[in-house]
């Protein structure tokens, strides 16, 4: 009977610290370098496949350093760490939230460790007899996207924008793909379940998205370079970390070639090939 | 003097333990509202997206809720009192939706009435397609709601007493007349519960509705997926939804207890 009830009274008061340091950091003491060392590593969704084999490879090299991995959308780590997560490591998809971070005080220096681009997928029983971006203007194809707020979207919706521009699509082009709009997904990972499910003809998602799981379900058009938009990921250690300079090394680690050879692997575009 | 005395640690441990649960509910949602000025609550309302999304919530929900009355309350008269083979398994099954997580569900219902579904593909050379309209986002609310009524309803029948409806069978009432007239005015404490819980659930939906329906302004994309893609660009914004989602359940589940208060007290 008292057992439950202290848990109880413990979660309330817990809910109230929380509420009331919001914002506030903890301040753990440092431990030295050569004890075990847990690195929380806060990353975009985008990351999980490659990031969980780079953080595996780090930890058979570097035994006593372990990397915690959190994955997430960028704007949701983003206002995780605000609130007082404990991270080290704040890896962005987008440059828009590591800027928010970074005038909120929350990390230090960041700097670009990978890119992305677009592509258009199909199901591979491609329902809708899509053969080149041409076919997505046709009437009634379904297609799939993000929505403008999420950062894959605001990305699809500027390539469209790219492609109005040129002579080979034009505005009515445009016009025409978006009319084909069936729903805005609030994640990638959505739009490729739903092309996968082959419940839509075409989705707009990162390259790096045809991913070993799903890669003989669906099929991949590339966007040419022209009309591409090449999203950027920052890397930081955050302020609070108590580990800086293990985590400074990870990021190290990730912009080296062993770091850049695996992220090359799941389809990104590197920085130090 | 003795009565008194033994009383007391039963009251405080009573009040000690309601009280903290109360909190435990409470404090987060008046966080959420201490979180945000009113004035910003005020421009979240006037967004015309906000308020389509709104309008389509209510809209769904309440379809989904007189859909789930009209083919649940049925089911829980079978459940309640008929006696066959394979009804402990019926009921489990009525029960397993609110344990799927919704996306799961989302999933499921793609996989019965999506374009290749079991169902669908029959349907797709009609021309009827569910996923992506409005019909779908009822459908999504339905699944993952209408467990709330069957079982409160089906609780309801089960402590009535069978011997009203027997007097009026003697009375020579047709069942269907004794139902209307004298079981149903009898559950209804019970049935109002339940249509308050089925609906709250289903002015919640996102997991499945998201899966099922997608989200597009003014044909799926309801309240609680305004509040999810407002996270990904803003919290204050989405916050502020959350706020005025929760002042509509707060209304409707208010009004239902109101009435449900008000019937009881006439009997």
């Amino acid at each position: 009977m008292r057992h439950p009830l202290r848990a109880l009274i413990a979660l309330v008061t817990l809910c109230t610290l929380f509420l009331a340091a919001c914002g506030g950091t903890a301040s753990n003491t440092a431990t030295s370098t050569s004890s075990p060392v847990t690195l929380n590593v806060f990353a975009a969704a985008s990351l999980t496949e490659s990031f969980n084999a780079i953080a595996a490879k780090y930890h058979a090299a570097h035994p006593n350093i372990t990397i915690k991995l959190n994955f997430g959308g960028s704007q949701i780590l983003e206002s995780q760490i605000a609130s007082g997560a404990p991270a080290d490591i704040f890896a962005s998809a987008d440059m828009a939230n590591m800027q928010k971070a970074s005038d909120a005080g929350l990390v230090g220096s960041s700097q670009i460790f990978v890119k992305n681009k677009l592509a258009v997928i199909i199901p591979a029983s491609n329902p809708g007899n899509i053969t080149s971006l041409k076919d997505l203007a046709r009437k009634g194809i379904k297609i799939d996207i993000e929505a403008p707020v999420v950062p894959a979207g605001k990305y699809s919706l500027q390539v469209l924008d790219k492609m109005a521009q040129s002579s080979d699509y034009g505005p009515a082009y445009e016009s025409a793909v978006k009319a084909n709009f069936v729903s805005l997904e609030t994640d990638v990972k959505s739009v490729v379940n739903k092309v996968q499910l082959g419940e839509v003809d075409a989705g707009f998602v990162y390259q790096t998205d045809v991913t070993a799981a799903v890669s003989d379900k669906v099929k991949m058009i590339t966007i040419p370079d022209d009309f591409n938009v090449i999203a950027q990921y920052p890397i930081a250690v955050t302020k609070s970390s108590t580990h800086a300079s293990d985590a400074q090394a990870f990021v190290q680690y990730i912009l080296s070639p062993e770091g850049q050879g695996v992220l090359q692997q799941y389809h990104f575009i590197v920085i130090n090939p | 003097m003795k009565k008194l005395w033994s009383r007391w640690p039963a009251r405080i441990v009573v009040g000690i333990l309601a009280g903290s649960f109360f909190l435990y509910l409470g404090i987060p949602l008046v966080s959420l509202l201490l979180r945000e000025p009113p004035a910003m609550l005020w421009t979240a309302i006037e967004q015309p997206e906000v308020l389509q999304a709104l309008q389509l919530s209510v809209f769904t929900t309440s379809v989904s809720t007189l859909l789930t009355v009209l083919f649940g309350l049925p089911v829980a008269y079978v459940l309640a009192r008929r006696q066959f083979p394979g009804r402990n398994l019926l009921e489990v099954l009525v029960t397993l939706p609110t344990v799927l997580p919704p996306v799961v569900a989302g999933v499921a219902l793609l996989l019965t009435f999506g374009r290749f579904g079991l169902l669908g593909r029959y349907l797709t050379p009609l021309g009827i397609t569910i996923p992506f309209t409005t019909l779908a986002v009822i459908m999504a609310q339905m699944f993952v709601s209408s467990p709330f009524f069957v079982n409160t309803a089906r609780a309801g029948l089960e402590q009535l007493d069978t011997r009203y409806e027997l007097a009026a069978y003697t009375l020579r009432a047709s069942p269907f007349y004794a139902f209307r007239r004298v079981t149903l005015p009898l559950i209804r404490p019970a049935l109002l519960s339940g249509i308050g819980l089925a609906w709250a659930r289903a002015l919640g939906e996102l997991g499945a509705t998201i899966t099922f329906a997608g989200s597009f302004p003014g044909v799926t994309q309801t309240m609680p997926i305004a509040v999810y893609l407002a996270a990904e660009s803003d919290l204050d914004t989405a916050v502020a939804l959350s706020v005025v989602l929760m002042a509509v359940s707060f209304g409707l589940l208010l009004a239902l207890r109101a009435g449900r208060d008000r019937l009881v007290g006439r009997q």
